[in-house]
């Protein structure tokens, strides 16, 4: 019987892919586990294996083609004596899911609809600047490389960043045009490399520091807050830190408890750190630069499902973002809506569904956590008078949190609702798909809330 | 009762044992009178007295040059004053004064001197340990040939960090000499009651670092061994590891009882052992210092260590203002 094999899914969130060569002919006979194309992810090429024996009856996608989605038929492998016409596009097809990921499943994050930038309120750049679009990855490692151009004492260190060209690519190419000297690969040994970039700092570099996950900073955050934002204080300024922690940060796709946390809020909550966590390409870009050039320790929280993302982004030789500015994504009349990185996806779709439904939602995009830009959150909730903060990370102690109770301490009279806070809910990431979902903030959430606050 | 061990004094001359003599009981001194501010209420919080290890740090920086540098735990006062740092500074942030290191906001245990190379002053056991190599990791990244002193007790040699830079050291061939400052006890707890394996410096071996076993109540073989080191780490042969055998006399910190050591321990140690007496020793027993000549120099420390406490007593509080200053470079 013909069986279809599809466009596997090779990486946790990989929703589509290229397929960069077929290593195959149609007519060709395939053992099972032999090599019959590249595919290129979000992350890596991969080399894609035969499930099972049979010829080659038709390859339905050529080589080349590019945005192939997960589950797509690529191919149709008949058994011997079959005509490679009797390949029903319709046939059920059991056996060609891939080792390495259940193909079965729908893809595990839906992918936000692409947008281009709203009516440009950006103030980072100057207007009619021309633009390029970018993922949210090119944009990370631009940032890096025209600051590592730009200073000899920028370097990057961390697990996987030189010789397999990150684990998520954000470093690809970077060993290649700086050398070992200056984009180290260490051993897996997260306190141990921080604690020597810290003094490395110290001694007058300028360290990247890139967490293969936030998750892995868990070993190393004594030599992150004990060591790197306390001791300009504890030394009456003598000794500032100028590294930039960075790695994906937040929930990525069916990775489970362990995997799967948002730090911003406890990082915020540190003085001496400066805490980043961008959602577009361009923020990415402008704000890692800037973090680069800043003297003291930078958290900068990256998301794995944002890597992929694309944004228009300033084609400038040089810009940066200043900390402590808010962006107000999409001005509005009823509510505002705040909230940072990944929960921007949901903010900027539930402002969409309100449109719809009448409600118009002003939306606002901290960027940095620490410095907060307070003033602008206080302006925009003074004009609409209620509010709806949006995070990915656990509800107690939260951004969220804190925001309501500034406003409540600053603007208690404005408002017209309590703060409504939409974060993540207060369990440790769960693996099943429904379960997932459920404990992630959703845009229906959003939409809920501020609705609740107009009492709607 | 075996008599004290008197070292090959054949490579030493009579002007660097006066300083050594000079230095290590500045340290002891500073250290007397600070026990004694902290009895009267003027120094708080925890403070780490130094008292008998003085040696270990004389010795290692007869051993440097400008440009090398120096980190360590909170048991720190004997390395700023073995590095050159200025004892009023040290005393007034003691006190938590303005005129101290750190205008008053570290306190005993976080120092800090970029002039003088000297990096603190950490309060996590075993933290400095990477520091030390990332600061070695700066050196060898600007192509100069200096070395990072990073020292650590018997209490620190048991956390996984000192490992996982044993390892990264040796594979980058970082220029640093882990110095192991074995005062025999982990706050309370011996070596042995902590660790099967007590020959610290032997850990080493397993990541490829070579390492030694010294006297460290003698400063001449402290001063020996550190000249070999570094010569170790400035070839760019990589780290190497100095396990000094020290021993503390006062409790681990003020407020210490020592209920897991004898007296007689300590007295042992005091009259068989140490580090001054034995250069006293030295010098009076080689005819190159009379007693007054000792005594000239014991007034004049006790004059720097006074001067030291009242300046220490005398410099104000930080400002309010303060509490609001240096959180961001």
């Amino acid at each position: 019987m013909a069986t279809e094999i599809l466009m596997p899914a090779l990486s946790p969130t990989m929703e589509e892919g290229t397929l960069a060569k077929w290593l195959v002919k149609e007519g060709d006979k395939v053992k099972s586990g032999q090599i019959i194309a590249e595919i290129e992810t979000d992350k890596a090429t991969m080399e894609f294996e035969a499930v099972d024996e049979g010829t080659v009856g038709r390859i339905l996608v050529a080589e080349g083609t590019a945005g192939v989605k997960v589950n797509t038929p690529i191919a149709v492998l008949v058994e011997e004596g079959e005509s490679p016409a009797a390949s029903p596009a319709a046939a059920p097809a059991p056996a060609a899911a891939p080792p390495a990921a259940p193909v079965a499943a729908p893809p595990p994050v839906q992918a936000a609809p692409m947008r281009a930038v709203a009516p440009d309120t950006s103030p980072d750049w100057p207007a009619g600047t021309p633009m390029k679009t970018m993922t949210v990855r090119e944009a990370l490692r631009e940032a890096m490389a025209e600051e590592m151009r730009a200073n000899p004492n920028v370097m990057l260190m961390g697990e996987e960043v030189g010789e397999y060209q990150g684990a998520y690519k954000i470093s690809q190419g970077l060993l290649d045009e700086f050398g070992p000297r200056r984009v180290v690969d260490t051993p897996i040994t997260e306190i141990g490399f921080t604690g020597i970039a810290v003094g490395a700092a110290w001694g007058g570099l300028n360290p990247i520091v890139e967490f293969m996950t936030f998750n892995f900073a868990m070993q190393a955050i004594d030599h992150i807050i004990n060591s790197a934002a306390k001791t300009n204080y504890m030394s009456g300024g003598q000794l500032g830190c100028p590294i930039v922690f960075r790695g994906a940060n937040g929930a990525a796709a069916r990775v489970a408890a362990q995997h799967s946390q948002d730090f911003a809020a406890w990082y915020a909550a540190i003085p001496g750190l400066k805490v980043v966590m961008p959602y577009s390409a361009a923020d990415a870009k402008g704000l890692l630069k800037q973090a680069i050039r800043d003297p003291n320790p930078v958290i900068f929280l990256e998301n794995e499902i944002l890597y992929g993302r694309s944004f228009e982004v300033p084609d400038l030789p040089d810009f940066t973002i200043p900390f402590g500015k808010a962006r107000v994504w999409r001005e509005g009349t009823d509510a505002t809506i705040v909230s940072f990185g990944i929960g921007m996806g949901y903010a900027l779709e539930a402002a969409d569904k309100l449109a719809h439904e009448g409600i118009s939602a002003e939306v606002i995009d901290l960027r940095t956590l620490r410095p907060i830009d307070y003033d602008t959150v206080l302006a925009s909730v003074m004009k609409t008078n209620r509010c709806v903060t949006v995070e990915e990370g656990f509800p107690v102690g939260s951004i969220g949190n804190h925001l309501s109770a500034t406003i409540m301490e600053r603007a208690f009279d404005h408002l017209d609702a309590p703060v409504i806070n939409c974060a993540g809910k207060d369990v440790p990431m769960p693996y099943a798909a429904n379960l997932e979902k459920l404990a992630l903030v959703t845009t229906a959430d959003v939409v809920a809330a501020v609705k609740s606050v107009c009492y709607r | 009762m075996a008599a004290r061990k008197t070292s090959d004094k054949s490579n030493v001359s009579k002007d660097e044992l006066l300083k050594f003599y000079r230095e290590m009981l500045l340290i002891r001194r500073f250290e007397e009178k600070a026990g004694q501010l902290y009895g009267m209420g003027l120094i708080g919080g925890f403070c780490h007295l130094y008292i008998g290890q003085e040696a270990v740090v004389v010795g290692l920086e007869a051993c440097t040059k400008d440009g090398d540098k120096r980190i360590t735990s909170y048991r720190d006062h004997g390395h700023m004053l073995a590095c050159g740092m200025d004892a009023k500074g040290v005393m007034a942030e003691l006190t938590g004064r303005i005129g101290g290191y750190s205008k008053g906001k570290g306190g005993s245990m976080h120092m800090f001197s970029k002039q003088r190379h000297f990096y603190g002053g950490h309060g996590i056991v075993g933290a400095q340990v990477p520091l030390g190599a990332g600061l070695a990791l700066s050196d060898k990244y600007k192509g100069n040939d200096n070395v990072t002193f990073a020292y650590f007790g018997d209490g620190a040699a048991n956390q996984g960090q000192v490992y996982e830079t044993y390892n990264m050291a040796e594979l980058w061939s970082l220029p640093v000499v882990f110095v192991i400052e074995n005062n025999q006890y982990a706050m309370g707890t011996s070596l042995k009651r902590s660790t099967k394996s007590t020959t610290l410096f032997g850990r080493g071996l397993a990541y490829g670092i070579s390492g030694e076993q010294v006297d460290g109540m003698d400063v001449l073989a402290v001063k020996a061994a550190g000249q070999k080191a570094v010569a170790h780490c400035r070839a760019g042969n990589g780290p190497y590891i100095l396990e000094m055998m020290t021993y503390r006399y006062r409790g681990h910190s003020m407020s210490d009882p020592a209920k897991y050591r004898t007296r007689e321990e300590v007295q042992k140690m005091k009259d068989e052992k140490d580090a001054i007496e034995h250069v006293r020793d030295l010098l009076i027993g080689g005819g190159l210092a009379s007693e007054d000549d000792l005594k000239s120099i014991d007034r004049d420390i006790k004059a720097i260590v006074n001067d030291s406490a009242e300046f220490a007593k005398e410099s104000p509080e930080p400002d309010v203002s303060e509490l609001w200053t240096d959180i961001y470079a």
